[in-house]
């Protein structure tokens, strides 16, 4: 059996994994499997070898032309080297990666930590939407004096004077 | 502080006690983190790789735990250093091969350590003795949420920290537990433990071996994915496995204790001779017999107070470790293979040769089990 890597020699290193219910297989030479770090037992590598080899096709359904503005990265780039160019890459190819990224976990959506700043604007922003919506119904009641008051509340909230 | 500082006491991790000290060597936890619209590492110009690393890095010193911590730039060490590094499990093969641009900070035990540029801007690691995953997720957890105030991490709201490689987004975090499982091992167990791992997406590999032949039968778990599960499910998810695998590696030596009983002792009698009396040992045969050594320790054939001795003997005799020893930056395999033999000769002359009559028949010490 062939080398999924280098296509040349002997494959004697034999991977399978199963991610996200889908079984994966990878045979490998012993340089290519020393090389792409398969012994190495940081605990990273596997994954991202399986997922570099499989993710060419699928990251295609993005313009081949799409560039990320940020660092210049294309879908190109991505086939090359199974990493992409910057976080804003994960915006850019959205829509390519969503499948695989569907494929290669246990599920499509974070559930753990999140920096707290992040939590505190997301908090934020809740709040300013409820007022909207509280501010248009009181305009929409006629009560002006109410509503100038959630007007002048969202204005503080989104100057940063409360939270 | 200064390398030889690190090279010359190993880590806690190493001399260390911990839950299930025997059987699992360590426990880790490693974060993969990001700034926000820089360049991952592999993408980046030099001069983006080496602003990324003044900034990450000046942040990671500033960390009340890493005060004194030992910190350089990749290209400042030499490759024989930075295999030490690999040996010690502070630093990835990966990392090693980087140079200008890349650095590493740890602290002085050794139980924290940071990759700087290595596939992404920051892996940090934290590592202990025993089984302790929930302690060391709670170490490298409070090191990330007090640099976090520092560093604009790169967030996402669906895909949670953002990886150079997609298969790290979400929670960015691997954790994983060495385990020495000479019994499964023994027992030709192993492929049907790694099948079923593998099964709930979790990952079994050898260390420092092919496939499931594994040098020192030393195995490492780890999670696979890192979306979808919040860190804590995670970590007690794959807690609760390795506490299978531990309670199946203790059925086995139990059961080659009672069924082969000869075959068992004579593969610990023979280990403890021909690393006694080698003159020139592989790697790889010094790793086996140590193991063999290792499993004989915990049957009570050798004296526990030397425990720590045959531990560090899987690190102290790897190449690189070796030619910092005796203070050589090349040297050819055979030479490397006296040398390791005539070290552990030295080492293994305060250990007793293994005492039969002591032989537990509780393959595993039950007080452990109370925890
Ligand atoms: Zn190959
Ligand atoms: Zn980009």
């Amino acid at each position: 059996m062939q080398c999924d890597v280098c296509q040349q020699k002997e494959a004697t290193v034999f991977l399978t994994q199963i991610v996200g219910g889908k079984m994966q297989k990878v045979n490998l030479c012993e340089a290519c499997s020393k090389d792409k770090g398969v012994n190495d037992p940081t605990g990273f590598a596997l994954a991202d070898l399986l997922l570099g080899m499989g993710a060419a096709q699928e990251i295609e359904k993005n313009p081949a032309a799409q560039r990320c503005p940020v660092c210049g990265f294309t879908q190109a780039d991505f086939k090359k080297t199974g990493r992409l160019g910057c976080s804003t890459c994960y915006e850019v190819f959205a829509d390519g990666l969503e499948g695989m990224i569907r494929n290669m976990h246990k599920g499509p959506e974070h559930v753990g930590k999140a920096p707290v700043a992040y939590l505190r604007s997301r908090q934020i922003d809740q709040k300013i939407k409820t007022l909207q919506s509280s501010l248009q119904e009181a305009v929409a009641a006629e009560q002006y004096e109410k509503a100038a008051d959630l007007r002048d509340q969202i204005r503080r909230i989104e100057a940063g004077l409360e939270a | 502080m200064k390398l030889t500082e690190i090279i010359e006491n190993s880590g806690e991790w190493l001399k260390g006690d911990g839950p299930h000290r025997n059987i699992v060597v360590s426990s880790r936890v490693r974060l993969a983190r990001n700034l926000r619209s820089k360049p991952f590492p592999g993408w980046a110009k030099k001069a983006e790789r080496i602003e990324v690393l003044k900034i990450v890095k000046s942040a990671v010193e500033q960390l009340p735990e890493m005060e004194d911590a030992y910190t350089e730039n990749l290209e400042a060490l030499s490759p024989l250093e930075k295999q030490v590094l690999v040996e010690r499990h502070l630093i990835s093969r990966e990392h090693a091969a980087k140079g200008v641009g890349s650095g590493v900070v740890m602290n002085v035990n050794q139980s924290l350590s940071f990759m700087i540029n290595e596939e992404d801007h920051l892996r940090m690691q934290a590592i202990c003795c025993g089984l302790q995953l929930g302690k060391v997720f709670a170490m490298i957890n409070q090191a990330d949420s007090e640099l976090e105030p520092m560093l604009d991490f790169a967030f996402h709201p669906q895909l949670g920290y953002l990886t150079a490689c997609p298969s790290n987004v979400g929670t960015g975090m691997r954790a994983s537990a060495m385990l020495h499982l000479p019994g499964l091992v023994m027992s030709d167990q192993m492929n049907k433990i790694i099948n079923s791992v593998n099964k709930i997406g979790l990952a079994v590999r050898g260390l420092h071996g092919e496939g499931t032949e594994a040098m020192g039968n030393l195995f490492q778990v780890s999670n696979q994915t890192t979306l979808g599960e919040a860190e804590e499910e995670i970590i007690s998810r794959l807690n609760d496995v390795i506490e299978k695998i531990i309670e199946h590696e203790c059925n086995a030596r139990q059961l080659l204790l009672q069924k082969k009983p000869v075959t068992l002792l004579d593969q610990i009698g023979r280990a403890y001779g021909v690393l006694s009396y080698a003159h020139s040992i592989s790697s790889k045969e010094a790793l086996n017999l140590l193991s063999v050594i290792k499993l004989g320790t915990d049957l009570n054939l050798f004296p526990d107070e030397n425990r720590i001795l045959v531990d560090e003997l899987f690190i102290e005799t790897q190449p690189a470790h070796l030619q910092k020893g005796a203070h050589v930056q090349k040297m050819s395999a055979d030479e490397r293979d006296t040398l390791r033999a005539s070290l552990i000769r030295a080492k293994l002359q305060v250990v007793p040769k293994p005492d039969i009559a002591k032989i537990a028949t509780q393959p595993l010490g039950t007080t452990e089990n109370d925890e």
